[in-house]
């Protein structure tokens, strides 16, 4: 079968790429865009270390075919720092130590960022549950927790 | 592969008369900020919204949950509660079908080859009406019903119900129409004692299994709780205070 051409826009750049009609838009982003900052957990949805931005939209991107991709605006980890300048929640995250392993914070950072330009100011309670899709392993969740809610606030004041 | 998501009809939510026709396409998330749909009928945007987590509802279709035909689909029996429709298309054009004849058993539908479902058809809400689903899991978020219950019920001026529809999910093969708990509550003022006959005719219409997530004896005792519950917060929504 032939593979689908797909014109589309990757964290403000134009982008063109070839897939097979099968391939997610997690496999294409990895694979063929070499932004390998997504990460697979599960390839069901269940984990969200792939979660992207889709139009706005927090999607996991193993769940959404990459030929669906185009004419969208997608949002990976890989735009979220602006050169060295870290985003405040990845420099929050570093402060807080709201990490260990790291193979479920770039899904995180992107979750909460989402969350943050949806709603400035989130409860503990929106925020636990925003990111309920987003599984850990090791940090029993709640440094990640205080340093979103901390980011919102600092945020707040910065504005 | 054809990508269904760029036809407009797929993807849109419209009014239709005093109803709604919502593209099969739409996902939960999207449904979910549209207000009026939510005014309309929140049991249904809220059993939408517990399927999966913030970025599975963004992918996430009533449409896909109804055909994917689990038996503890959430968005479903608050569906068939609303008296939902689904929008069946084919090659010998589309027919309109209650929510309830999609799902045969687990993993089953009653869809032809090369028929698709297109829309969710949601009534109009009647005036002094209110609907509400429940699910009992044993966390708090991105898990499975062990039991849900949507429910529907429309009241008179003097507060006597006049129309009930219940439905139950994950305690049998598919979604379980309790039409005599239905019938327990139509010409009551929705009292304790109606609720509990009520509630006893969820638990009878229930026919569970024993499995990893739930013995049959609990999930028949959790189905008259829910039911109940459920019902409480129809009402309340049928008479405005929520």
């Amino acid at each position: 079968m032939s593979q689908i051409h797909v014109t589309t826009t990757v964290n403000g750049d134009a982008t063109e790429f070839l897939c097979e009609a099968d391939e997610t838009l997690l496999d294409v982003l990895r694979d063929h865009l070499d932004l390998t900052g997504s990460k697979e957990g599960c390839s069901t949805g269940d984990c969200g270390a792939c979660s992207v931005i889709v139009d706005g939209r927090l999607v996991s991107s193993c769940l959404m075919l990459a030929a669906e991709a185009e004419g969208r605006a997608i949002e990976t980890i890989e735009g979220m720092a602006e050169g060295d300048q870290l985003h405040p929640l990845q420099q929050k995250f570093l402060e807080m130590a709201a990490l260990q392993c790291g193979i479920c914070t770039p899904g995180i950072l992107v979750a909460a960022k989402n969350l943050l330009e949806r709603n400035p100011n989130p409860s503990e309670e929106q925020v636990r549950y925003w990111l309920a899709g987003n599984l850990c392993r090791c940090t029993g969740y709640d440094k990640i927790i205080r340093a979103v809610m901390e980011t919102a606030a600092e945020m707040r004041g910065a504005a | 592969m054809i990508d269904v998501k760029r036809i407009a009809e797929m993807t849109s939510i419209t009014r239709q008369g005093d109803g709604w026709c919502i593209g099969a396409a739409v996902s939960s998330a999207e449904m979910n900020e549209t207000a009026d749909l939510v005014a309309d009928w929140p049991g249904v945007m809220e059993a939408a919204d517990l399927i999966g987590s913030t970025q599975v509802q963004g992918r996430a279709t009533m449409a896909g949950n109804l055909c994917n035909a689990g038996p503890a689909a959430d968005s479903v029996p608050a569906m068939v509660a609303a008296g939902a429709l689904a929008r069946v298309t084919g090659p010998d054009g589309s027919r309109d079908v209650p929510v309830e004849d999609i799902p045969t058993g687990p993993g089953k539908t009653s869809l032809a080859p090369g028929e698709l479902v297109t829309a969710i058809l949601l009534p109009a809400r009647p005036a002094n009406s209110g609907d509400a689903y429940l699910r009992f899991i044993p966390r708090t978020e991105m898990d499975i019903a062990v039991v849900g219950v949507g429910v529907a019920l429309t009241l008179d001026a003097s507060g006597t119900v006049t129309a009930a529809k219940a439905a139950l999910g994950a305690v049998g093969p598919k979604v379980i129409v309790a039409s005599d708990a239905a019938k327990a509550l139509i010409g009551t003022k929705a009292d304790d004692a109606a609720l509990d006959a009520f509630a006893a005719a969820c638990q009878a219409a229930a026919t569970p299994i024993s499995d990893k997530r739930g013995t049959a004896d609990f999930r028949k005792d959790i189905t008259a709780v829910l039911a109940k519950r459920t019902a409480k917060i129809a009402l309340s929504r049928a008479k405005g205070e929520a």
